[in-house]
């Protein structure tokens, strides 16, 4: 396919024609003395069209463990269907549900063993009797590592510093919302493929709690003296 | 049965295949596009420096895995205790080493579970991987890594190489990556001044060498893991340790 | 056995009329042919004993184990036939690896058992194959948690904190269940598997015996392993000493 061109530049391409809905992205998940909260946008693009102004890109797998899905919408929604589907299997064969570690290992195995064909960078996050809250970074090429904080999507490129500079072990619920919000509402400023509302859901012992941070109503403290 | 070799199931094992039920024999399919594979790694480890002394072998590595040239994950640790006899350690593609690493654990758990005591040694490992290591790069989807295998075999130090064609050699001092340009050379000129090098020579050179390539190598990074394996004081990794720096040059150097 | 097969004992895959399947029953005369192994639940692990019969002097000792592992922390000791039985050993190995592979971590044991004894059951299905001729006990120790299964020929499975297989399985048991399983460690248990070993063991029909003893517990890091030398020496000391003051308490009575 040639590039489309036009008199107001690539911008204004048509390319919402045959680009592939991808979840161009900022997501994110930490740990805090209880469990993790996960965060992330809701802006769905198809090249520069937002396709979707309000998606949720955060995706239960178990009671337990959810999902933050950055890449190919098709790919990582088609990995978290199977995921969802083999795991909730597994647990009635336990008669438990499958450890967070578990769940991040069946999304990397799919992920790796099709990293040819798959654009997919998954966060899997959740509590277990275990461990805890705990939470696994899958980027693209498949490999699996766990961080007591992470972040993934085109929009983290532009909060790495943010995280690393505010993370604190071991924050209180509050505090840990607060800092995703912050953290999200940074990336969906500066990233154009990031946008609309944050969602966030809270994972603990209790199971999962969802919030929603509309788009006029998030933090603006970095606005003054913005560059 | 869990095969390193073997093609992976099928997505979705037992389900409906995606697509089809709706594969209507009018259309007309395009000849399928001939098969890729992993064309570039993409979570990459840098370099690995491993180097014999008089009694054993030290081998270090760096804890961070980059995305491109973002520094994205600081803590992965690629220096690895296969058993009593082997330290190994990768450089490239961070979830093809982790594979390999699943597969050779598993190889040893079951090796422990014969129970005869009987333990994998260094040749074996490095023997092996080669042959694994030219299996798949003549499928055309090579495992992205440069893989050196340390260890102590009948009383000798032993190092060895394979990098993602198979091709493969022992020396006594081996770098991949960036290393082996940068590092190598300081490594054989101290060889070539002191051929028996005693353990705490070699780390210290491995130590030295650690720095240099934090100077040099733009993917690389300050918290690194050492692996020594010793005839008389087995083996260890220790780490994580933090490179010496030394910036005095920068007052120096003028314009 | 109460009445011979009368034509319906060919095969696995046919129901006599009173609803029994002959072949399954004989694997399970195969089973009560050999020695007798035992697995005890402590409060920190479990401890597997086998009484090893020794058919000939010229076998080494050490060989033919009814002790083996499946995974690092997983130990299943057998009675019946060894072909069988190690076939099983396999299948179990197969299972802990493969579940390994896909889900990153050691196989639960109530998985294993399932997986396991399905596959047992399996061969109580068709004509064209026997049942295996052996029982099989399943230990571990994960998550500070002591687990085990016996798995019978038919299939069947139970969890156990205390069972016995084999020839004097009877005996075992009643001895068995005199312990205070719920409350004793199994350094204690190691010493208590050994006597039960020792007494049950029939020196009129049978001349000589290896005792095997392993454990998965606290003690071995969560590994299984053979019981270490000087706990092999205290548990079998202990054992020799109950048989003699056994002897010589009967000696009184008479």
């Amino acid at each position: 396919m040639p590039p489309v061109l036009n008199a107001f530049g690539p911008a204004f391409a048509d390319d919402w024609r045959d680009a592939p809905h991808s979840t161009g992205t900022s997501i994110m998940a930490c740990e805090f003395n209880g469990g993790v909260v996960i965060g992330a946008d809701s802006r769905t693009t198809t090249g520069a069209y937002i396709a979707n102004r309000a998606s949720d890109k955060l995706t239960k797998v178990t009671d337990h463990v959810y999902c933050c899905r950055s890449g190919s919408a098709a790919d990582t929604q088609a990995i978290s269907d199977i995921v969802s589907y083999h795991l909730n299997f597994h647990g009635m064969e336990l008669g438990v549900e499958p450890s967070v570690e578990v769940a991040a290992s069946v999304f990397q195995e799919l992920c790796y063993n099709y990293r040819d064909s798959l654009m997919a960078g998954i966060l899997v996050a959740g509590w277990d009797k275990r461990k805890g809250g705990q939470i696994y970074s899958i980027p693209i090429g498949g490999m699996c590592v766990r961080q007591p904080v992470s972040i993934g999507g085109s929009g983290s490129s532009y909060v790495y510093g943010y995280v690393d500079a505010n993370f604190k072990p071991k924050m209180s619920k509050d505090e840990c919302i607060k800092f995703v919000t912050n953290c999200l509402a940074l990336a969906m400023s500066r990233d154009g493929s990031s946008g609309g509302v944050v969602r966030l859901g809270i994972i603990t012992e209790e199971g999962v709690e969802r919030r929603v941070i509309l788009g006029n109503e998030l933090p603006k403290f970095y606005e003054e003296g913005s560059v | 049965m869990f095969d390193p070799m073997g093609a992976p199931p099928a997505l979705w094992h037992n389900g409906p295949t995606p697509g089809g039920f709706y594969n209507f024999p009018a259309i007309q399919t395009r000849p399928s596009e001939p098969i890729t594979h992993s064309k570039s790694p993409v979570t990459t480890a840098t370099s690995v420096i491993a180097l014999a002394y008089d009694k054993g072998v030290v081998i270090a590595g760096d804890l961070l895995a980059s995305y491109g040239s973002l520094a994205r994950y600081k803590n992965c640790p690629r220096i690895l205790k296969v058993n009593e006899n082997i330290l190994l350690g990768a450089s490239g593609d961070y979830a093809d080493f982790q594979y390999i690493k699943s597969f050779i654990e598993q190889k040893i758990i079951d090796e422990e579970c014969i129970g005869d005591n009987i333990k994998l040694k260094p040749k074996s490992l490095y023997c092996w991987l080669t042959r694994v290591m030219y299996q798949r790069r003549s499928k055309f989807d090579p495992f992205w890594n440069n893989i050196i295998v340390a260890g102590i075999q009948d009383g000798e130090p032993f190092l060895g190489q394979v990098d993602k064609l198979g091709t493969a050699y022992t020396d006594r001092a081996i770098c991949t990556g960036y290393a082996a340009h940068i590092v190598l050379p300081i490594i054989r000129d101290f060889l070539d001044k002191n051929p028996n090098p005693t353990q705490a020579e070699a780390k210290a050179l491995v130590l030295k060498c650690m720095e240099v390539l934090y100077y040099r190598d733009a993917r690389s990074f300050s918290k690194f893991q050492i692996g020594i394996m010793d005839k008389e004081a087995g083996s260890s990794i220790e780490g994580p340790l933090t490179c010496e720096e030394n910036w005095e040059i920068a007052l120096v150097a003028k314009n | 056995m109460s009445s011979i097969g009368t034509g319906y004992d060919l095969s696995a895959s046919q129901f006599s009329p009173d609803g029994r399947v002959f072949q399954v029953e004989y694997a399970m005369k195969a089973v009560e042919n050999s020695g007798t192994v035992i697995g005890l639940k402590g409060t920190d692990g479990i401890v597997l004993a086998a009484e090893k019969l020794i058919l000939s002097k010229l076998h080494e000792p050490n060989t033919n184990r009814r002790i083996y592992n499946v995974d690092r922390n997983i130990g299943m000791a057998f009675s019946g036939l060894i072909a069988d039985a190690r076939q099983i050993v396999e299948i179990a190995r197969k299972e802990a690896a493969n579940y390994r592979a896909q889900y990153g971590v050691s196989i639960p044991l109530k998985y294993l058992n399932d997986r396991v004894s399905m596959y047992m059951h399996a061969y109580t299905l068709y004509s064209a194959v026997r049942p295996y001729g052996c029982s099989v006990i399943l230990a571990s120790y994960e998550d500070k948690e002591p687990n085990m299964y016996l798995i019978d020929p038919s299939g069947v499975s139970y969890g156990y904190y205390g069972c016995a297989t084999g020839k004097a399985k009877q005996s075992a048991k009643t001895e068995i269940e005199k312990l205070k399983l719920g409350q004793m460690t199994c350094r204690e248990l190691a010493k208590e598997a050994a006597k039960i070993i020792y007494t049950v063991h029939d020196e009129l029909k049978d001349k000589n015996f290896e005792l095997e003893l392993s454990w998965v517990c606290q003690e071995s890091d969560g590994y299984h392993v053979r019981v270490p030398d000087s706990v092999y020496a205290d548990a079998e000391k202990a054992a020799k000493q109950a048989m003699e003051a056994d002897s010589e308490s009967d000696t009184e009575d008479m």
